[in-house]
């Protein structure tokens, strides 16, 4: 067999150390780099440790305003997650079915994943700009002083931005149920149902805790993807920006380690998350187990 | 809808919400950005019409074989270029890695461990894994102090941040994990027996790998370089940021006249965009049949 420990065995271990530390090397290095002294730059040596540029980020002194946007990230990464779990079981469970659609929407979804994001982008702030001169022309047209006077955009985190970032997590969640229902064993199913059990009480007390540990998943892609996401979300997230778009925004003008202890914050949180997740997924199967 | 209603009444309706996102984001945005290339604009605002000059403006000097290649086809010809050498790259880095998961990792525990290492950074920020190459690649980065100490060269290496070198390197720590889950999803599913038959029979390692592992990976080659050719193809943040934003991109291009308001010339290089990338997506089906693995 392959798997005896021969040289082959040990090339390829001492390649996948090597990927590892690729993957990783660089990122452990900003952390390592946001706790340079005062008078550190943006490379190495480091002058001294200290958590001074943490400290001047929460100041916020030279970095546009990170806590609201931080904020928004949060805010949004959470509804994100919420409605990517909540349409995508459901739309799982309408899979195991074929139904009037089904291939066109199997197909939406493949199709979304490998539309360049920059399209959709442009797409849906065409749509929106659309929108928003129908909605001022119906305004003036039929004299409705509420649209006359505060109507400005139909663009916003919430509307377009949302949607935009949907069309992005939703398929990894219905690929996820996917994966799931096809593992699936029906027979406990069918046996709530013969005892009775109506379909609502069989997908609460039956197919959800089967589920569960893989909807910890879904959840931990839909908000990851969310608060992360930038080449979607860059055209029509309206007035306020994410986390993302900021720190993009940063890359051409901070020129001091404020960015890396920006870059260490954000990735302690989507570690957190990680962490979060994985521990809920094992509690899950071991509780099932 | 009828039709639909009764046949699965209470099942089906469940898909609804999830169509009603990809109908109003997706499908409604793409036809919109069809229709609106062939509208006419000004310095404020998009007009209704049914004109091809967003088009030929694009292809402007295109034909005019004496000049010099237009800008247009410069700048698909730099992001093929782009996409061939990280597909290159993504696809030999994750067929190892891969490979070394499925074949030489014994328990189903450590190859989860494994796997989940390998998956981690994909739920981070793609912004700050490419800012980390700057304290290695910068002028005065670890990698150029290394040179320079060691005496294997005299001058700090330029081209090491802000070039095409660092835009691939980039592109390849982002997106190997593209091409490491749909071909570790292909090994898995090999016959471990058909392996020892050949071995058996006195394939040696390199044999089994070439005519036996690679073969029945291909519709997961085929996945993962669909994947990473389109997410290259429609880029314009990391050949932004890695490139230092002089390096042209045709996301790039979309990007700009967005911010110029030009918003149908802008459609029309996304109807372009999209149908190239469509293209190179049904070439690379024909290859394999992919209703066989689903």
């Amino acid at each position: 067999m392959l798997n005896k420990k021969n040289k082959t065995y040990y090339v390829c271990v001492f390649f996948f150390c090597l990927f590892v530390l690729f993957l990783y090397g660089p990122t452990f290095t900003i952390v390592l780099l946001s706790f340079q002294g005062p008078n550190g730059g943006l490379t190495f040596p480091l002058n001294g440790l200290s958590t001074y540029w943490f400290e001047e980020l929460w100041r916020g002194g030279s970095v546009v305003d990170i806590g609201s946007a931080f904020k928004r990230s949060i805010i949004l990464g959470v509804i994100v997650m919420v409605l990517t779990v909540l349409l995508s079981v459901s739309a799982g469970l309408a899979f195991r079915k074929k139904f009037w659609g089904s291939d066109t929407l199997f197909f939406a979804t493949v199709a979304s994943l490998i539309v360049p994001s920059i399209v959709l982008s442009l797409g849906v702030a065409l749509q929106f700009k659309l929108l928003d001169d129908f909605t001022k022309w119906l305004g003036s047209t039929f004299d409705i002083n509420y649209i006359n006077e505060f109507f400005q955009t139909t663009l916003g985190m919430f509307s377009s931005g949302l949607g935009a970032q949907l069309t992005w997590t939703l398929p990894f969640g219905l690929l996820i149920m996917f994966a799931v229902f096809n593992r699936f064993d029906k027979s406990y199913e069918e046996a709530a149902r013969d005892l009775g059990a109506t379909p609502w009480k069989t997908f609460k007390e039956v197919v959800f805790p089967l589920i569960a540990p893989s909807i910890i998943g879904i959840a931990l892609f839909g908000f990851t993807l969310s608060y992360d996401e930038l080449a979607r979300s860059s055209q029509v997230m309206g007035a306020g920006n994410t986390l993302p778009l900021e720190l993009k925004g940063l890359t051409t003008t901070v020129t001091t380690p404020v960015i890396y202890a920006l870059g260490t914050v954000t990735t302690f949180v989507s570690f957190s998350v990680i962490g979060i997740s994985i521990a809920c997924y094992i509690w899950l199967k071991r509780k099932k187990g | 809808m009828m039709k639909f209603l009764k046949l699965k009444p209470s099942v089906g309706l469940l898909s609804i919400p999830y169509s009603l996102i990809f109908i109003f984001f997706f499908f409604i945005p793409l036809a919109l950005t069809f229709i609106i290339s062939f509208w006419d604009y000004n310095e404020y605002s998009i007009i209704p019409d049914f004109i091809f000059e967003n088009y030929s403006y694009i292809f402007k000097d295109c034909f005019n074989f004496e000049k010099d290649l237009c800008v247009t086809f410069k700048t698909y010809l730099s992001t093929f270029l782009f996409c061939f050498v990280t597909w290159f790259f993504t696809l030999i880095i994750g067929f190892f890695v891969a490979y070394f998961l499925a074949f030489y990792v014994s328990s189903i525990t450590w190859q989860i461990v494994l796997f989940l290492l390998c998956t981690i950074p994909f739920w981070t920020s793609n912004v700050i894994r490419m800012i980390s190459w700057i304290p290695l690649l910068g002028r005065n980065g670890l990698i150029n102090d290394f040179l320079l100490s060691t005496g294997l060269a005299d001058a700090p290496q330029e081209w090491l941040l802000y070039s095409g070198f660092s835009i691939v390197l980039a592109f390849v720590h982002l997106y190997t994990l593209f091409m490491i889950v749909p071909i570790f999803n292909s090994m898995m599913r090999i016959d471990k027996s058909i392996i020892e038959a050949a071995y058996d029979n006195g394939a040696n390692g390199v044999q089994i790998l070439w005519n036996i592992i690679v073969p029945l990976c291909k519709p997961g080659i085929v996945i993962g370089s669909i994947f990473v050719i389109t997410v290259v193809m429609g880029d314009f943040i990391t050949i932004g940021i890695m490139g230092g934003q002089q390096i042209p991109s045709i996301g790039k291009i979309i990007y700009v006249e967005m911010s110029y308001l030009q918003l149908p010339a802008a459609a029309a290089n996304a109807v372009i965009l999209l149908a190239l990338t469509l293209l190179i997506i049904w070439i690379m089906t024909k290859m394999i049949d992919i209703r066989k693995e689903l």
